[in-house]
């Protein structure tokens, strides 16, 4: 997928620059615009620096994609170029230009809020299509940006669903807490996150009422103090915001302290479902449950990918970050299929009247309002069963029951 | 003052002075090289990294246990840090701190993306049945890994004392480190004096690195943060002074978990730097260490 | 006239004509590149700028400052602060943001020289406090705490709010450099210079000659600090958001040394010259990279440039350099 030919006449170019003046730079080298077969795709990741994990995730999905076109039978191919953020918004915005500068047609990225506003900046002053795989700050959409649509909920999407998802599983399982504690890792996610849940908690009209915020360092290493206090709240519910170490030691504590809550909810923040922590905690890993957007089991093109990804990478656990950088390529696709040209107004314009209805992530057809925000993608609860998420509400796309409240660390259920 | 707020108290210096051994034990090998070769190791959060990581492969696919694989990631160490300190670093001794930091800052950096390229960004951790199990005294209740961390740092520390007071070798260093021009004359090889002294460093970082990953699990990006904890602990402790590291290790930990319980958790750092800028201030050498020459 | 014939003073007329000519090429610059080139080199040319502001402190005055990203953080988040909450544009802010830096500076001087703290020490000092201000402003609602600060991004281009595309930027910062580059040569004509030279030389024996040794070490780092405050500025109003765990990160502090070291400390083409050498390796490593496909391959070369550099040319590439042109012994 990369064009190594275009690398080389670059790297001539390069070293004749680096440690000379760089006057009288050469003209960029574009490659030869014969009008591409497929369409070019720039996916922007950041697969080095401390967001690795996730980029490579990310990347790892995006890989698959034309495979499982393929399998579903759409007659169309990207031509899909990967770029390495570094986990740096200077080098996400030169990385964007230099994508367009190569012949980019659309650009696909970039997980993390900073690095995503630097390459809009750039789709919005070059006029090229930006599709955001996965990004919650809600500005991000609120900037009034023309060139971009972004295919992720906001923080308060995930918040307003996560919620509405608790009264669901209350309802069904007929236990009702009374009392929550939120905990919550200090960092730019968590912070929206917390300011999130502060603001909606009191239009929704919930049964439990949250006693107390604890807010940790992300870089803590150890958080007995921070769990024994919420311990001491008594309440009957932990909400946790964490990332996926803090995670690890959250619960690793809560056994240690030997508290037992009835439930641990998570309100749409990562940690408790991924593999590392599913493969660290062992049998203290199940029954916890996520309120994320996830991967909808009962979607054939769901399936289609979780299958490749199984013979591609068969160590590796395909979740949602995976899942929305596949959809968001989905979306070129289909916009590239339905304007029939690589002109960016004809794709954006494709682009905002984008409806698929079948895709991978639990929800309605992907459409994007006025501000370019699918509002369509519905939260899920996951819960870890036999070491595997697993969807158990929204019900129709259950894969298993719930298990409502949360048995004891020592219960029989925990293998 | 409840029973409840004086048992959450207790509880947290227990709980800091557990995780206080462990850090003095990392800040160590940094306060050896420092205090006798006066070269600031930034590189130093990395290395221990390196050791996490030698010690996971260790645990995963020899099934060894980090505390027996220990003594020969130790011992690997100190052979690297030999290694290194006769090839890279023994040119840079006396050189102004700028061109220390930038060296010991590319090898931080190739370190640290070495261990991206071959070990994948995953966060790698050893599964042990002992990190959900405590030990309980009382009402307190201690954790089972850092208290044989702790233990185990604590043995470690012992016989680095016993090393620098009762071999020749380590009174030689010391000799070398208090009176660099005396030592010479004397007729010691210093350079060879030196090499130990790194190896020896390393060694503790390295065994740090094989306590640390049976409490954490080990990323490639783990570094940034230790360097910078090793620092204020090794400034607050007292840099070339051994009890100082470990002191200054129980001291950060503690007033952390003590910091955590009173104010908001998320405020913890600000306080270890608060409490770093007043060292520097007031007592630049520390608690323990000697003023420097 | 007399200053400008003073800011020349015994340069070679050969250097004066590099200079305009190479002036004259960035300003057309964008003309002929294209917009990642372009984009390339506003990034080095914020390096040199910024790389160019922490060289007073360091290479003029000797003190090593790890913790340079406190003042540029300082200066973005104060004038993205007042436009996002008062509509204050930024060529206002940044006297604000000027201010609060250099305050900071001063603090973090005051400290640092009266408790005779040196290397090592004050390195750490500096850190210290900017891992002290990253936390503080992550609680801080005004700035938005962890979650961050968002400027709202506007069409069309309009000088006086800094709202408009990289051309403006890289004007903008073009003139931010030769600024630099001027003030520092000024500098380091003046009285205030010669005193730095003395001090960075042998501090104890400028202090018996009469050296006021503390107020010129104060009027470095409030210089540096207040310098690049500006920087944050540019970069707040560039990006258009602000995070406290990257604007005073280390890694920012350690970004913003990297350029002048390699370059040549307290040399006046020192940073630029780093900035160029540093960026144009980063860019053909990427490229390098990107063909190994092996993540992190990029991040291993550019360690082992410096790590080349630092081993074989310890004074920086400029000194070298000038050599090699045939302009030793001339201005540095």
């Amino acid at each position: 997928m990369t064009d190594h030919t275009r690398f080389t006449r670059r790297r001539l170019g390069k070293t004749a620059l680096a440690g000379a003046a760089l006057l009288g730079a050469p003209l960029p080298l574009r490659h030869a615009a014969a009008q591409a077969a497929n369409l070019k795709v720039a996916l922007l990741l950041p697969t080095s620096g401390v967001q690795a994990q996730i980029g490579q995730a990310c990347r790892r999905a995006a890989d698959l994609a034309n495979d499982v076109f393929a399998d579903m039978k759409m007659p169309v191919k990207l031509d899909i170029v990967n770029y390495d953020t570094e986990t740096k918004p200077d080098v996400a915005r030169t990385q964007a230009e230099k994508a367009i500068d190569a012949g980019a047609q659309m650009l696909v990225g970039a997980f993390d809020s900073g690095q995503t506003i630097a390459i809009a900046q750039v789709a919005e002053q070059r006029g090229i299509p930006f599709v955001v795989n996965i990004a919650a700050a809600p500005q991000i959409t609120e900037q009034g940006y023309k060139f971009v649509v972004r295919n992720f909920p906001t923080a308060p999407m995930l918040i307003t669903g996560a919620l509405a998802l608790h009264k669901e599983i209350f309802k069904v399982s007929g236990v009702t807490p009374k009392t929550a504690v939120l905990m919550s890792v200090n960092d730019t996610f968590g912070t929206a996150m917390v300011n999130g849940i502060k603001a909606l908690f009191p239009k929704l009209d919930m049964p439990y009422e949250i006693v107390e915020t604890i807010t940790y360092d992300p870089a803590a290493k150890d958080l007995s103090v921070e769990v024994g206090k919420a311990k001491a709240t008594k309440a009957d519910m932990l909400m946790p915001v964490s990332r996926l170490n803090d995670a690890k030691l959250l619960i690793q504590e809560m056994v240690k302290q030997r508290w037992e809550p009835m439930a641990v909810m998570n309100p749409g923040a990562p940690g408790l479902y991924e593999q590392d922590f599913l493969k660290t905690m062992g049998k203290y890993g199940d029954f916890l449950i996520s309120n994320v957007p996830w991967l909808d089991p009962k979607s054939a093109m769901t399936q289609a990918l979780e299958k490749r990804h199984a013979a591609k990478f068969p160590k590796d656990q395909l979740d949602l970050n995976g899942g929305f950088t596949f959809e968001a390529l989905l979306i070129a696709a289909q916009a590239w299929l339905t304007a029939k040209s690589t002109k960016p107004d004809a794709l954006m314009d494709a682009l905002r009247k984008t409806k698929i209805d079948q895709h991978v992530i639990i929800g309605g057809p992907i459409q994007f309002d006025a501000k370019g925000q699918n509002v369509n993608i519905k939260a899920a609860a996951i819960e870890n069963l036999k070491r595997k998420p697993t969807v158990v509400m929204p019900l129709a796309s259950a894969a298993a029951p719930l298990v409502f409240p949360m048995p004891g660390w020592n219960d029989k259920r925990r293998t | 003052m409840t029973a409840d707020f004086l048992l959450a108290l207790a509880q947290a210096i227990a709980k800091g002075l557990l995780t206080g051994m462990v850090y003095g034990l990392m800040a160590l090998g940094l306060s050896v090289i420092f205090g006798v070769m006066r070269v600031v190791n930034f590189a130093h959060g990395e290395m221990m990294v390196v050791g996490m990581y030698l010690a996971w492969m260790a645990f995963e696919y020899l099934e060894v246990s980090p505390m027996l694989s220990l003594p020969l990631i130790a011992a690997l160490f100190f052979v690297a840090g030999y290694a290194l300190q006769r090839s890279l670093i023994s040119p840079f001794i006396g050189r102004p701190e700028h061109q220390q930091f930038l060296l010991l800052l590319a090898v931080a950096i190739l370190l640290v993306n070495a261990c991206l390229a071959i070990a994948g960004p995953d966060s790698r951790g050893v599964q042990m049945e002992a990190q959900f199990e405590s030990y309980e005294v009382g009402p307190l209740v201690f954790d089972a890994v850092r208290l044989h961390a702790a233990l185990a740092a604590v043995v470690i520390a012992a016989l680095l004392w016993l090393f620098f007071t009762r071999t020749r070798t380590g009174k030689s260093i010391r000799a070398a480190a208090d009176n660099n021009l005396a030592a010479l004359v004397v007729g010691l090889d210093v350079r060879r004096l030196y090499a130990i002294t790194f190896g020896v460093g390393a060694a503790c970082v390295g065994a740090a690195g094989a306590l640390m990953i049976t409490i954490i699990p080990v990323t490639p990006f783990l570094s940034v943060e230790y360097t910078l904890l090793a620092f204020v602990i090794v400034i607050v402790g007292g840099l070339g002074s051994m009890t100082g590291a470990l002191l200054g290790g129980l001291l950060i930990g503690v007033s952390e978990a003590v910091a955590g319980l009173l104010l908001q958790p998320s405020l913890k750092s600000m306080f270890s730097f608060g409490l770093l800028i007043l060292v520097l201030l007031l007592r630049p050498q520390g608690l323990l260490g000697r003023k420097p020459s | 006239m007399t200053f400008l014939r003073r800011l020349v003073g015994d340069a070679p007329p050969r250097v004066l004509w590099s200079l305009l000519v190479l002036l004259a090429l960035l300003l057309v610059a964008p003309a002929v590149l294209g917009k990642y080139w372009l984009s390339v080199l506003i990034l080095v040319l914020y390096f040199a700028y910024v790389g160019q502001a922490w060289n007073i402190l360091m290479g003029f005055a000797g003190q090593l400052s790890l913790g340079h990203a406190l003042y540029a953080g300082l200066g973005g988040y104060i004038a993205a602060g007042l436009y996002f909450h008062y509509g204050i544009g930024p060529w206002a802010g940044l006297f604000a943001a000027i201010a609060v830096a250099g305050v900071a500076g001063a603090i973090v001087g005051y400290l640092g020289f009266r408790f005779s703290l040196a290397g090592v020490y004050f390195a750490l000092l500096t850190i210290a406090f900017s891992e002290f201000t990253r936390v503080a402003f992550d609680h801080w609602a005004w700035a938005g705490g962890s979650a961050g600060l968002f400027l709202k991004v506007e069409p069309g281009t309009d000088l006086l709010n800094l709202r408009g595309g990289p051309l403006l930027f890289y004007y903008v910062i073009l003139a931010l450099a030769a600024g630099a580059f001027i003030l520092c040569r000024v500098l380091l004509q003046s009285r205030l210079g010669r005193y730095w030279l003395a001090i960075r030389e042998d501090a104890e024996a400028a202090q018996a000659v009469g050296v006021p040794v503390l107020r010129c070490k104060m009027m470095a780092i409030v210089i540096s600090a207040g310098l690049t405050a500006l920087a944050g500025v540019w970069n707040a109003f560039y990006y258009n958001n602000l995070f406290p765990e990257t604007a005073f990160a280390m890694g920012r502090s350690i970004e913003i040394t990297l350029a002048p070291i390699i370059g040549g400390l307290g040399t006046l083409f020192g940073p630029i010259v780093g900035a160029v050498v540093l960026t144009g390796l980063g860019e053909a490593f990427t490229d390098v990279g990107d063909m190994l496909r092996i993540p992190g391959s990029k991040q291993i070369f550019y360690g082992l440039a410096l790590l080349i550099i630092v081993m074989y040319r310890p004074a920086g590439v400029w000194p070298w350099l000038a050599d090699k042109l045939g302009l030793k012994d001339r201005q540095p």
